[in-house]
């Protein structure tokens, strides 16, 4: 799967390897400001009423 | 079959760090959250002294401010009307219908323990005597802890107007803290009590 996505990225070393970050970097806050704010409500872990 | 094996490996390490992450955003994500609307509620409070009729506040609203000092002198989080989650990430929830701070009955306030800034984190370390002082818009209010108690998250007796006696009418102004226990878990409640033991009217300037 890494190795796909490594060798369809564009250009020389360095821009595999910027390319590489920036696909990292956007995953991350794909996750951080979409999936887990939708997720964390559907976790219980910290349930604090009672009834 | 060793193509298949790799994805598998890969996807499985993915998924990994993926929820390494994720306590990362539990942690530190949802804080930054609760500092946002704090800031927003507490500069509420002080813009609202004085100012406001006393009385309910509006859900969503700002209640008041909790001081615990025996968790640190810069303790303070301002307590937001209402228990649902969208009120609980912004801080400690006041449960609406309960007494209102230092009226005869009970003033029940959740806190959370481990997401959203985890007002209520320490609240296990409360010692009978300790004192938990609320800043009304009209007065300051200290409660002395009397006990704390482990419950099941089934027991509404502890936020009843006389803690344990459902029913009976309130002659006393109580306040119940009430939490998530243990740590990171949602099987039972850790519960404190508290009873109002000093009222100091606010000048009005």
């Amino acid at each position: 799967m890494y190795a796909f996505i490594w060798r369809h990225l564009p250009g020389n070393l360095a821009a595999k390897l910027a390319g590489t970050l920036l696909l990292l970097v956007l995953a991350g806050l794909a996750l951080w400001y979409g999936v887990f704010p939708w997720l964390e409500p559907r976790v219980a872990l910290d349930e604090v009423t009672v009834g | 079959m060793r193509a298949i094996l790799r994805t598998i490996g890969e996807l499985s390490i993915t998924l990994g760090v993926v929820l390494l992450l994720f306590c990362a955003y539990l942690l530190w994500g949802t804080s930054a959250y609760t500092e946002r609307h704090q800031r927003i509620l507490q500069r509420q409070l002080e813009a609202e002294q004085a100012a406001k009729p006393l009385g309910k506040v509006e859900l969503g609203g700002a209640v008041a401010l909790i001081r615990i000092p025996r968790l640190g002198a810069s303790y303070k989080y301002a307590i937001v009307e209402g228990v649902e989650d969208e009120h609980l990430r912004q801080g400690p929830g006041h449960y609406p219908g309960s007494a209102q701070p230092g009226e005869v009955g009970n003033f029940v306030v959740s806190g959370h323990r481990t997401t959203y800034a985890a007002p209520f984190n320490r609240i296990d370390e409360l010692k009978k005597g300790d004192p938990i002082v609320v800043d009304a818009r009209e007065a300051r209010y200290t409660y002395q802890v009397t006990g704390t108690k482990i419950v099941e998250p089934t027991e509404v007796d502890v936020i009843e107007p006389v803690p344990g006696h459902p029913g009976r009418k309130a002659e006393k102004a109580v306040i119940t803290l009430s939490t998530c226990h243990p740590e990171y878990s949602a099987r039972q409640r850790l519960i404190v009590f508290g009873t109002l033991s000093k009222t100091e009217e606010r000048d009005v300037i």
